[in-house]
């Protein structure tokens, strides 16, 4: 693996192109005697969506936190864009989470700084000039359609306003890959929609491997059912019988993976388990 | 079983002792190297030294003054009024202002620490900053240990210079003593050793509150019940190792310096 220290002007997900944005290999991890997750294995390709689904409490937001290596798994290896983020220090992921975007359950916006100094944080500690900055906040508001409120508090936003704001720090790099921790977890049937939508826009419009973590259903085969249309700006529903190829499933259940493969299969799948939670 | 729960005790006793020099450790490692948070260290010597200064003047003044009243009569008792400049200038600078200034300070920004920290922790904002490529021991914590040991040197100063001038009021304008005989007793007897004395122990208790008050913060768990939890603890712990380090470091001065 190539010193990271070195490779100061390329971003470390253009270094293995090879290799799948995420995999896991054989990864388990528990939390005071208990085990949370059980040899895990999946992967996550290059331009993927992988939507992970499971009942609340059964360690998805842990796998999610696995894979930006906030966490440590107890036995197992996790590669993100190739690096072995589960052997890393703490100093070289800082140099990986540049290519990296995570939305976290409740937004997590920084409560002490406005939504200016929020989205524009980590270009703050790169020091670079405020008039660059202000641009990308702006370009980056502009996504997720609140560029009016760059001189606001967190506290002054609704749920569903601060969950964008943070789809817009996640995104101001123009990350390859962008890990969603129940983007639309507590909020309304209609803000949930708006924040799917935009997660289906960054999906289509700029081909970014994700992994969205939700244990709402709805929003997971919106997700596979729509798509976001370059030439009309808008988002539309597939034809009747397609899903977005790009999108697939995850199943968590009880610590294991009981359920990996293509919409179509989750949804035509024998499995009892599966038929229970769909139903 | 009985021996068990010991075990458990004994080891989490254990791990929390590595988990709290870890911490200390790698917040104070390459302090120099870049990123250098100054600006922070700045913010927080504002809030933690120029805010505690009116609970300081306040403690400070009364502690001496209260120290001037108490022995007056004592002192009368053996017709030594006249040295009471000396008890309280003694007093103050050796013992009671780095501690009385440090237990004030540790009441109101250990607690300060632990919360905000830990409202952080349980809103997910220090894995935020983590996955947004800032190391919080650097950002957060830094700035809070430097700037503590900074500004409670300099609080504890101004506590001694205004717990002397507390027994001033009270010893001229109270017990009617001479004032220049009182400032005069209060600094001839004042040695080196004396000094030293009362400037090395704020240092140790700076270092004590914000470490603990950084540590409980940075470890909360369980909503606001555990913020709540870890504000409490922040000030207990800190509270009693100030008074256990100021017996250390008191035998260990009157050692060396033989006073």
């Amino acid at each position: 693996m190539p010193d990271l220290a070195l490779q100061q002007d390329v971003p470390e997900s253009r270094i293995h192109p090879e290799a799948p944005a995420v995999r896991f290999e054989d990864v388990s991890i528990g939390f005071e005697g208990k085990d949370v997750l059980d040899h895990i294995s999946f992967e996550v390709k290059r331009g993927e969506t992988r939507i992970l689904l499971g009942p609340a409490g059964v360690g998805k937001s842990v796998l999610l936190k696995l894979a930006n290596g906030l966490f440590k798994p107890d036995s197992g290896r996790i590669f993100v864009f190739g690096y072995e983020v589960s052997a890393m220090s703490e100093e070289d992921l800082f140099r990986l989470r540049e290519t990296m975007g995570i939305v976290f359950q409740e937004g997590a916006l920084f409560d002490s700084l406005t939504v200016r100094d929020n989205v524009g944080y980590r270009l703050m500690e790169q020091h670079l000039p405020d008039a660059e900055i202000d641009q990308r906040v702006i370009e980056a508001l502009r996504f997720v359609e609140l560029e009016h409120t760059l001189t606001k508090f967190p506290s002054e936003l609704s749920g569903g306003m601060r969950r964008r704001v943070a789809i817009a720090r996640a995104i101001i790099t123009k990350p390859d890959l962008i890990l969603y921790d129940s983007p639309t977890g507590g909020l309304d049937p209609i803000t949930s929609t708006t924040i799917i939508e935009l997660v289906i826009k960054q999906r289509d419009f700029y081909g970014t491997s994700s992994l969205v973590v939700t244990h709402r259903l709805q929003d997971a085969f919106m997700m596979a059912s729509h798509h976001f249309n370059k030439e009309t700006g808008q988002i539309e529903a597939l034809p009747e019988g397609t899903t977005d190829p790009s999108t697939s499933f995850l199943v968590l259940h009880q610590g294991k993976l009981v359920f990996d493969g293509s919409t179509h299969d989750l949804v035509h799948s024998d499995d009892a388990f599966l038929k229970q939670y769909l139903a | 079983m009985p021996l068990s729960s010991v075990d458990a005790a004994a080891k989490r006793g254990v791990a929390a002792v590595q988990q709290y020099s870890l911490l200390s450790a790698r917040s104070l490692g390459n302090l120099f190297r870049r990123p250098f948070y100054g600006a922070d260290i700045i913010t927080q010597a504002d809030l933690i030294g120029v805010g505690s200064l009116p609970i300081v003047i306040l403690t400070g003044f009364f502690t001496g003054g209260v120290l001037a009243l108490q022995s007056a009569s004592t002192l009368a008792q053996f017709g030594a009024a006249a040295i009471t400049g000396q008890l309280v200038s003694f007093s103050m600078i050796k013992e009671l202002g780095p501690v009385l200034t440090s237990l004030m300070v540790s009441g109101r920004n250990a607690s300060g620490m632990a919360s905000e920290l830990g409202s952080m922790m349980v809103t997910e904002q220090i894995d935020a900053m983590r996955a947004l490529g800032t190391d919080p021991l650097k950002k957060l914590v830094m700035p809070r240990i430097v700037a503590t040991i900074i500004m409670l040197f300099f609080l504890t100063i101004v506590s001694d210079a205004v717990g002397i001038m507390g027994g001033a009021v009270v010893a001229i304008v109270m017990l009617g003593q001479d004032a220049s005989q009182y400032f005069h007793t209060a600094y001839q007897s004042l040695q080196y050793a004396d000094v030293m004395q009362g400037l090395v122990k704020p240092l140790f208790f700076g270092f004590i509150i914000a470490t603990i008050g950084c540590y409980y913060g940075m470890n909360t768990r369980g909503g606001t019940q555990g913020v709540g939890r870890s504000t409490t603890q922040a000030v207990v712990v800190s509270s009693v190792l100030i008074i256990a380090m100021d017996f250390v470091i008191s035998r260990f001065m009157i050692g060396i310096f033989g006073r």
